[in-house]
């Protein structure tokens, strides 16, 4: 098991940079000129060169590159004399259109996307798994078909449509709630609370339907194996049937696919944080698209290949310890 | 076999159906017989016989929303149909306990397999304390013959062999000392040679514990081996109960004779080949008016007779306690029969 978990480890390292490289390589290939966008449209060429100088633009890619690997470790200096300044380690670059380095950028967003994503995470596995329990176990009844109902509409309903419609009817129209407006929660908890309470629904609902489907047929598939038969002929209680044995079974692929969505939405919630206003890692991202402003694009682009590789080799260990036939065997 | 003591299973007048979307499928039709202590019972019949699901009913193991069930089964003087689930979950694995057919799906993977037989023993015997169930656990696997139990307790079913797992179940099954034992054809999934190390175990067992045996097979030389009575079903009605000698001696229903006629033997090519019994096993939604087996008989009496229009019923034929359902026994087919299996 010990050896299995460095040899993962081993294999995410090296995933990482590969990462590093694709995705540098493919912004330096973009044809836009970095140092063209740091200043406005009349800019003299003057500037534009000193600042393509300045930010190491002037430099062959793989330069370029190894600077930024190195300042991942190390920080980065910018230019020299009076107008330098640096960005400390883990530097993932300087961003010319907000003037801030991209690692405290991060760090302003990043807390929103992850309480964001905790809090869906949370309410989505305990609905998706509830729901799709409860079907299992009244298969073919209402609870079911209407468990089924709710997984095929929750799948197939899109986040941004679905949020603008809870947010127009919750807070346009009844006005139950104020326009959500974030705070972080040990300011103003209330606030924190309810700018989160929708996001925290949309994205939970919605993303539970898989998990509805997921968890029913999980079960009702273990119900049939002739282990289950075994423990029910054992003279087991139901209870205990359903806990050591169908759900021990139906947990497996539930925790694979939970560990790649929590990861996924940790690297932004892109479509819900920007429907909803939530000055997150994804609504950075996105803007950032829009504004050209690469550096911001390659750093969240890295922290999310960080989050997903990750999420792979918490999945991958967990699985070891879930299955024992996995543990076993490596 | 003591034929005037009570029995440790009586089933009576048993039918199960299931509720499909192309109609009614009548699994098991009106069965009863009888098992006493340290019997063992022979039910043969090809696939579709209803033989599981029979044997599934006397744990009623059926899945109730698509299972219906009727009759009565009294296990100890309790209907276990009619019992509560709690009454029932009393008598699952202390009074009787099943050996299913494929032991490699049969355990649950997640646990080691010591764990999962101190299971079946703690759910009995509650407040037992943790050394006791050490003990227990592995005096049984020492009996069922795994080799150094006290390594083996701690691994997982995927590291067992297909015939130590068997015997994994086998301990299972045993460890509260049932009285009956079910093997729904416990041998079919394994290699020939560990087949009759199965079964060897399972007879030296039933003789240290004193069960009852209901073995289901499709292999007749098994039946030949370890039965003393028989019980031929065919679409879910017993078409004969026979003592094993007076089985493979004279039948007494032409489906009997087939399925004997079609055991491969030493020889055949001689005696002109392998016998197959004509046609396939009837649709259980739709059965056929009258004897369900007259379309594939050699002997049925054509249009119009009894054959095609009285569903017979088990009855005592000849001399030596067989019960034959099939209408010609008494005269025609037993003079046809007795001379052998050929038909």
């Amino acid at each position: 098991m010990f050896l299995f978990v460095v040899r993962r480890l081993f294999f995410a390292v090296v995933l990482l940079l590969a990462v590093s490289v694709f995705t540098y390589l493919l912004f330096a290939l973009l044809p836009t000129d970095p140092a063209a966008l740091t200043c406005g449209i009349h800019c003299k060429p003057e500037t534009v060169l000193a600042n393509r100088i300045r930010l190491g633009y002037d430099k062959p890619v793989l330069e370029q590159y190894w600077q930024f690997l190195r300042g991942i470790f190390v920080g980065r200096d910018y230019g020299l004399g009076q107008t330098a300044f640096s960005c400390p380690a883990p530097s993932l670059g300087y961003s010319f259109n907000q003037h801030a380095c991209v690692t405290s950028l991060i760090g302003e967003t990043f807390p929103v996307t992850a309480f964001l994503a905790i809090g869906a995470f949370i309410l989505w596995m305990i609905i998706g798994i509830g729901v799709g329990a409860i079907a299992a176990l009244n298969k073919g009844k209402w609870q079911d078909r209407f468990a089924t109902g709710f997984a095929a509409v929750g799948v197939s309903l899109p986040t941004f449509y679905i949020g603008l419609l809870v947010l127009f009817s919750v807070v346009i129209w009844f006005q139950i709630l104020p326009f959500p407006s974030y705070e972080a929660p040990l300011d103003n908890f209330s606030a924190f609370i309810t700018a989160m309470i929708l996001p925290w629904l949309v994205l939970a609902v919605l993303s539970a339907a898989s998990y509805t489907r997921l968890t029913r047929n999980g079960m009702l598939e273990a119900m049939n194996e002739d282990f289950v038969r075994l423990g029910v002929a054992k003279g087991l209680r139901l209870r205990v049937i359903l806990r050591r044995y169908v759900m021990r079974q139906a947990l497996i692929p539930i925790v694979t696919i939970a560990g790649l969505d929590f990861a996924g939405l940790l690297g932004g919630a892109i479509i819900t944080e920007s429907v909803f206003s939530l000055p997150g890692m994804g609504r950075m991202s996105i803007r950032a698209v829009v504004d050209s402003d690469l550096p911001v694009l390659v750093g969240t682009t890295m922290v999310a290949a960080v989050f997903i590789v990750v999420a792979n080799v918490i999945v991958d260990i967990a699985y070891g310890f879930l299955d024992p036939r996995v543990r076993v065997s490596s | 076999m003591t034929e005037n003591s009570v029995p440790v299973l009586s089933v009576q007048n048993l039918r199960v159906s299931f509720d499909t979307q192309d109609g009614t499928v009548h699994a098991v039709d009106g069965v009863s017989f009888d098992a006493y202590a340290g019997e063992t019972i022979c039910i043969v019949g090809e696939s579709g016989s209803g033989k599981s699901v029979m044997a599934s009913s006397i744990m009623r193991l059926n899945n109730s929303s698509t299972a219906t069930t009727e009759g009565r089964i009294l296990v100890k003087g309790l209907d276990v149909l009619s019992a509560s689930e709690e009454e029932v979950r009393g008598i699952r694995g202390s009074e009787v306990a099943m050996i299913f057919q494929d032991p490699m799906s049969a355990l649950n993977p997640y646990f080691t397999v010591g764990k999962q037989i101190a299971e079946a023993y703690v759910v009995h015997h509650p407040g037992a304390s943790k050394h006791e169930i050490h003990d227990v656990v592995l005096a049984m696997m020492i009996k069922v013959g795994i080799p150094s139990p006290e390594k083996r307790i701690d691994e997982y079913p995927h590291q067992f062999s297909g015939g130590m797992r068997q015997r994994i179940v086998i301990a299972i099954a045993l460890i509260n000392n049932p009285k009956i034992l079910i093997a729904d054809e416990p041998t079919t999934a394994l290699d020939v040679t560990v087949q009759a190390q199965i079964l060897d175990l399972m007879m030296s067992l039933q003789k240290e514990f004193g069960m009852t045996i209901i073995l289901i097979t499709h292999d007749l030389g098994v039946v030949a081996e370890v039965a003393q009575d028989v019980i031929v079903m065919y679409a879910g009605h017993i078409v004969e109960q026979s003592h094993v000698d007076a089985l493979f001696h004279a039948p007494t229903h032409p489906y009997s004779w087939g399925l004997l006629g079609s055991v491969a033997s030493y020889g055949d090519n001689k005696r002109g080949g392998l016998v197959t019994i004509s046609g396939s096993p009837p649709s259980l939604i739709s059965l056929a008016v009258g004897c369900s087996f007259h379309p594939r008989c050699a002997h049925s009496k054509g249009e119009g007779s009894v054959c095609m229009t009285v569903s017979p019923s088990l009855r005592s034929v000849g001399s030596d306690g067989s019960r034959s359902a099939c209408h010609l026994a008494d005269d025609v087919l037993v003079s046809v029969g007795r001379g052998g299996f050929r038909s």
